[in-house]
């Protein structure tokens, strides 16, 4: 009896299915029994009516969920707008620390100091100075709204952050490629704007972005400034039902704008990873 | 006799108390190609960075057309809109496709209006058989493609003098010739070149006179043939040796 000649590269693919098979159904068991008997644990347990009560109350949910959905459009606009002027303010300081001109030595102190300063201040206590202590100097012609002092509080706090952020990207541009530009005959500043800046922004999106991720649940400091915000309504309803589900409700509306960003991030992340691969092997 | 497009005297350059040029003299005159040779760490590559003012230097003057361009009072961005340089490395700026990699500079730094420089760039392209390129970016080249663009972006700018930085040594050896091919043709073309090469078949073919530098100084210096095939010097005729021994001259 002679058996059908098979191929070792058949032979090896079989294996390799037959193991990724294997593994599949190891996972799923796992996940079965670890989440599973996890829930089971937690809703049998005694307590439980008393924590669903408590945090997942479909009826406070109810009341409470518009208003906190509107306060939370403060929050959206909040991030919009600072995110825009960090970006541009960043971008600035970001280019100013690497110029060289004589003239611009003082704005390069006053960008490296006052990045170091607001690093090192919790951003909570910017937004209480600020907010508070600029009203109480009641100088003519600053504005007294609450809204945007925080809103410049929040840029001054992040702007130190990414301004950090864009002169590592551009810094990590290799230095052959301003001798490059130079080379063709570029000034400094087309260099700069042309050759070093798209690169570095490029390299510089990943940490971007998660500075955003930050920025957009760190809004909710705001609070302490009286503005009804997300949290601050839910914060107002927990402490006058003693229920909190409201809290809850506010922490899934900050998590459901982060959650696609970081999705987002995770992906490119990883297709940055694969094109590095390519490269590597294409070497 | 006519002016020398570019003229080196003495130039010296040490980076932290190390000297890299210990008084270099050399003329490139017009429409000539000087060729530098000599071991890595000769200072041939510090020589052509110095000569595009991208590293001052110590002592010494460099002349271009005549006029000093390394006293502090020189514009380099002048000067260096003269000059065109072509690296080991290629710099290719990754994030600008081939056609307006070439057109860049013609526009930003010399104003010449958009349709000129991309009818041009388009011409150099198809020239040195880049055409189908001109949408692609720098990593979908090969490296010898790559090259022969640094080399087009180099000449878009109708440079005095061409500057070349061993710009085949980080070539797979099958596409060094593609690149030394353009370099020919722009020889022919009456380009003025200062080049620093590892090369030897290519110096010995291409070159008005040969340099030999050793440590910072012009050894010696003859006509191509004679200083790949006969040089004078022990110290040229062992480094040739040491050259003849890894390549096939």
């Amino acid at each position: 009896m002679s058996a059908e000649p098979i191929s070792r590269r058949e032979v090896r693919a079989a294996a390799r299915r037959r193991s990724d098979r294997r593994n599949a159904l190891i996972a799923a068991v796992s996940t079965i029994v670890v989440i599973g008997g996890g829930v089971l644990l937690l809703t049998t347990r005694q307590g439980w009516p008393v924590v669903q009560e408590t945090f997942f109350s479909p009826e406070a949910f109810r009341t409470s969920f518009p208003d906190i959905l509107r306060g939370f459009w403060i929050d959206v606009k909040l991030f919009l707008a600072v995110e825009v002027l960090v970006l541009i303010a960043s971008l600035g300081v970001a280019v100013l620390r690497s110029t060289r001109a004589p003239a611009l030595f003082p704005f390069r102190l006053l960008a490296a100091v006052s990045t170091d300063l607001f690093r090192g201040i919790p951003t909570i206590l910017v937004v209480y100075l600020i907010g508070f202590g600029i009203p109480a100097l009641a100088l003519p012609g600053v504005p007294n709204d609450p809204i945007i002092l925080a809103a410049f509080a929040l840029t001054l706090s992040y702007t130190a952050y990414v301004s950090e952020v864009f002169r590592a990207g551009i810094d990590s541009v290799h230095p052959g490629q301003r001798g490059a530009a130079l080379a063709v005959g570029l000034s400094r500043a087309q260099a700069m704007r042309f050759v070093i800046l798209p690169q570095a922004v490029r390299n510089v999106i990943p940490p971007l972005l998660n500075d955003f991720i930050s920025l957009q649940k760190d809004v909710a400091l705001v609070s302490v400034l009286g503005i009804v915000e997300a949290f601050r309504v839910a914060q107002i309803d927990a402490a006058s039902t003693f229920n909190y589900t409201p809290l809850l409700a506010a922490a899934s509306l900050y998590v459901i704008v982060t959650v696609p960003l970081s999705l987002f991030l995770d992906r490119m992340q990883k297709r940055d990873r694969g094109r590095r691969r390519l490269e590597e092997a294409r070497r | 006799m006519t002016m020398p497009v570019l003229e080196i005297r003495g130039v010296t350059k040490a980076f932290d108390d190390k000297p890299v040029l210990q008084g270099i003299d050399l003329k490139v005159e017009e429409h000539t190609a000087v060729v530098m040779i000599g071991a890595s760490g000769s200072g041939k590559s510090s020589l052509l960075r110095c000569i595009n003012l991208l590293v001052d230097i110590d002592d010494g003057d460099i002349l271009l057309d005549g006029e000093v361009v390394t006293d502090p009072t020189v514009d380099p961005q002048r000067v260096r809109r003269s000059l065109a340089m072509v690296f080991q490395h290629f710099n290719l700026f990754p994030h600008v496709r081939v056609l307006d990699q070439i057109t860049l500079a013609p526009i930003k730094a010399h104003g010449i209006p958009k349709d000129e420089a991309v009818e041009e760039g388009r011409a150099l392209l198809a020239r040195f058989g880049l055409a189908d390129r001109e949408r692609d970016y720098p990593d979908q080249l090969s490296g010898g493609q790559q090259q022969r663009v640094a080399l087009i972006r180099a000449i878009a700018t109708r440079p005095r003098a061409l500057l070349l930085d061993e710009i085949t040594s980080a070539l797979d050896p099958e596409l060094v010739g593609e690149v030394l091919e353009v370099v020919r043709e722009l020889k022919e073309g009456g380009m003025t070149m200062l080049i620093a090469t590892h090369e030897m078949a290519f110096a010995r073919d291409v070159a008005d006179e040969v340099c030999f530098l050793h440590q910072g100084r012009v050894v010696e210096r003859g006509l191509g043939r004679q200083m790949i095939e006969d040089p004078q010097e022990p110290e040229t005729q062992k480094f040739l040796a040491r050259m003849l021994a890894t390549r096939a001259v």
